[in-house]
């Protein structure tokens, strides 16, 4: 089942093009990554896929209905976003912030109560952060606080998750817990996830589609072993890049 | 979480109650606290009891009203801009209202119209703001907040202009109303309308506030619907401030200390943090506007020297706390 779709797309930042006629669509199972050079528009076109922007040409819709025209609190049970970073401007507590993902459930005035300060205490867990709920979210450290937002996002439980570089500050370990936690909660929820990375070896051990884009014109999408090749690659990289078979599994280096 | 804010925001009510009964109490006729209650609940002819009735229950009551305008203003104002130095006087509402409010004194006018010249001034400088930065499209708290920075310069300028071209006999009234002054301050259903719908909606919308915090990008794919809100926002505190100022004068640090205070005691949550601003700021400016009423009788002190008398060492000394407690 299409959960997202994105039909004839054109997306453009100030007088720079990101991507012109794109088609693409996100279902039900799959695992998207989305590898390109810098500033070629991957965060961008995030935020276009997160409805925070409509597309100048072209439909990006969830269930056949424009972005634009949900209404910002249904889209937030169907949709979730980690940012590359997050601000903080007032203190807050580490439970306060993951609370924050029940948002989209909650009537307005309403106060979280035992069920969600348990849900999110759960996903506290899950990104091993229990026992650090009083603390103020700005002693937090770079690695912890991607850990922070990433329970948000398990709070949030949306079916279709975007995320912006999710292994960002965090250490080889954490890379990994955490990408197989993150897909073991898409899967629970039969969702889908798309996320921005710059390992593609990371791209091609969690995902089963890639999104490769080159430039404007020319954005690769489809099934990962289709997709991610050595040519692909030092095309989109333009630089060298070397294949190497470990027990029957490829890795990609550069040169 | 919803026991504590009804304990703690019972308990401020209590404690705003005091405040007000302290207020009434204080004076050039010095008032009993026994006499006071007799005033409020029971024997309403005697002398003592018109003075608090007549005289001084408007005034407090003006004043609380304007404390907890301005702490709900400076609340919203912080959030909006996403600065914890922004405060309801920053894009230059309370320039544009002293502007009008000089005009309308060097005009020979007295009394209501120096409030209505105030509160149109006000309305002036809200609208020329959000025009300015065209606030709809590409929103940055950044340009806002220097647009509005600019445009209040551009008022003070104009201030000490009128200042400078005022004959002498009016600089004293001048002076007084730009400090801020709850003299001329009545009792006024227009501010008490004001002030419950502004707090009604910013409860309302007080867990988006909470999420506003964390960006506006954050806010937005966790449901909170940005753009109306930031409207919401601007146009609920530049009211406030609005009314606060037509009441009475530019009363300074109010706005700046109080959510800060409160985010330092209480925490960070809009649902405890707007309801409990309203209460302290409208118990600190009535304490403050007994002690400028009194402290050099028969002289009176603009009662915004007194807010920050007060204000400077408390925040000084809970902000040292909080800094020692964070330390590792």
């Amino acid at each position: 089942m299409t959960l997202l779709s994105a039909t004839s797309v054109s997306i453009s930042i100030g007088n720079k093009l990101i991507c012109r006629g794109l088609n693409f669509e996100l279902s039900q199972g799959q695992r998207w990554g989305v590898l390109g050079g810098n500033g070629v528009g991957k965060t961008t076109l995030l935020k276009y896929l997160a409805g925070l922007l409509p597309p100048e040409h072209g439909k990006l819709e969830i269930h056949g209905k424009p972005l634009t025209v949900w209404n910002r609190k249904a889209l937030a049970r169907e949709l979730g976003v980690l940012f590359q970073d997050s601000q903080d401007t007032f203190p807050t507590t580490v439970m306060e912030t993951a609370l924050s993902g029940r948002h989209p459930y909650l009537p307005f005035w309403s106060f979280e109560g035992e069920t969600e300060i348990a849900i999110a205490g759960q996903a506290l867990a899950d990104v091993a952060m229990a026992g650090m709920e009083d603390r103020q979210i700005h002693t937090l450290s770079g690695g912890e606080r991607r850990r922070l937002a990433i329970a948000t996002l398990i709070v949030q439980n949306p079916r279709i998750w975007l995320l912006d570089e999710p292994t960002n500050h965090l250490d080889l370990h954490h890379q990994i817990v955490l990408l197989e936690l993150i897909i073991r909660k898409v899967t629970a929820v039969q969702g889908a996830l798309l996320m921005v990375l710059h390992d593609v070896n990371l791209v091609s051990r969690f995902c089963t589609h890639a999104m490769l884009m080159i430039d404007s014109q020319t954005i690769i999408c489809g099934p990962i072993h289709d997709v991610v090749t050595r040519t692909n690659l030092e095309r989109l990289y333009r630089h060298p890049i070397r294949h190497i078979q470990d027990n029957g599994i490829g890795y990609f280096f550069p040169e | 979480m919803r026991a504590r804010t009804l304990y703690i925001l019972s308990g401020l009510c209590l404690l705003s109650l005091v405040s007000i009964v302290f207020a009434l109490s204080i004076g050039s006729m010095e008032i009993g606290l026994q006499q006071v209650l007799n005033a409020l609940f029971s024997d309403q002819q005697l002398l003592e009891s018109r003075v608090v009735l007549e005289l001084r229950l408007p005034r407090v009551i003006a004043g609380f009203m304007v404390g907890g305008m301005l702490a709900l203003a400076g609340c919203l104002m912080q959030v909006l801009l996403r600065n914890p130095l922004a405060e309801p006087y920053v894009l230059g509402v309370s320039g544009g209202a002293s502007v009008f409010a000089l005009l309308v004194m060097m005009a020979g006018l007295t009394g209501i119209w120096i409030n209505i010249g105030a509160f149109t001034g006000a309305l002036i400088s809200i609208l020329l703001v959000f025009g300015l930065t065209r606030m709809g499209q590409n929103w940055n708290p950044m340009r806002v907040l220097l647009t509005g920075v600019v445009v209040a310069a551009g008022w003070s300028a104009l201030i000490s202009f009128l200042l400078a071209v005022s004959p002498a006999t009016q600089i004293y009234n001048m002076l007084f109303w730009l400090m801020g002054d709850l003299g001329y301050a009545r009792f006024s259903g227009f501010s008490l309308v004001v002030l419950l719908v502004c707090l009604g909606a910013s409860l309302f919308m007080a867990r988006s506030l909470n999420l506003l915090t964390y960006g506006d990008q954050q806010a937005a794919v966790l449901g909170v619907p940005v753009n109306q809100l930031r409207y919401g926002i601007y146009f609920l505190a530049s009211l406030l401030t609005a009314t606060a100022v037509m009441q009475a004068g530019s009363i300074g640090f109010i706005g700046l200390i109080i959510p800060h205070l409160i985010r330092i005691a209480l925490g960070s949550d809009h649902r405890l943090l707007i309801p409990a601003s309203v209460l302290t700021g409208g118990c600190l400016l009535i304490i403050a506007d007994s002690l400028a009423r009194t402290i050099i009788a028969p002289q009176q002190l603009p009662v915004g020297v007194l807010t920050a008398i007060i204000g400077v060492p408390v925040f000084l000394a809970l902000f040292q706390v909080i800094v020692f407690k964070q330390k590792p």
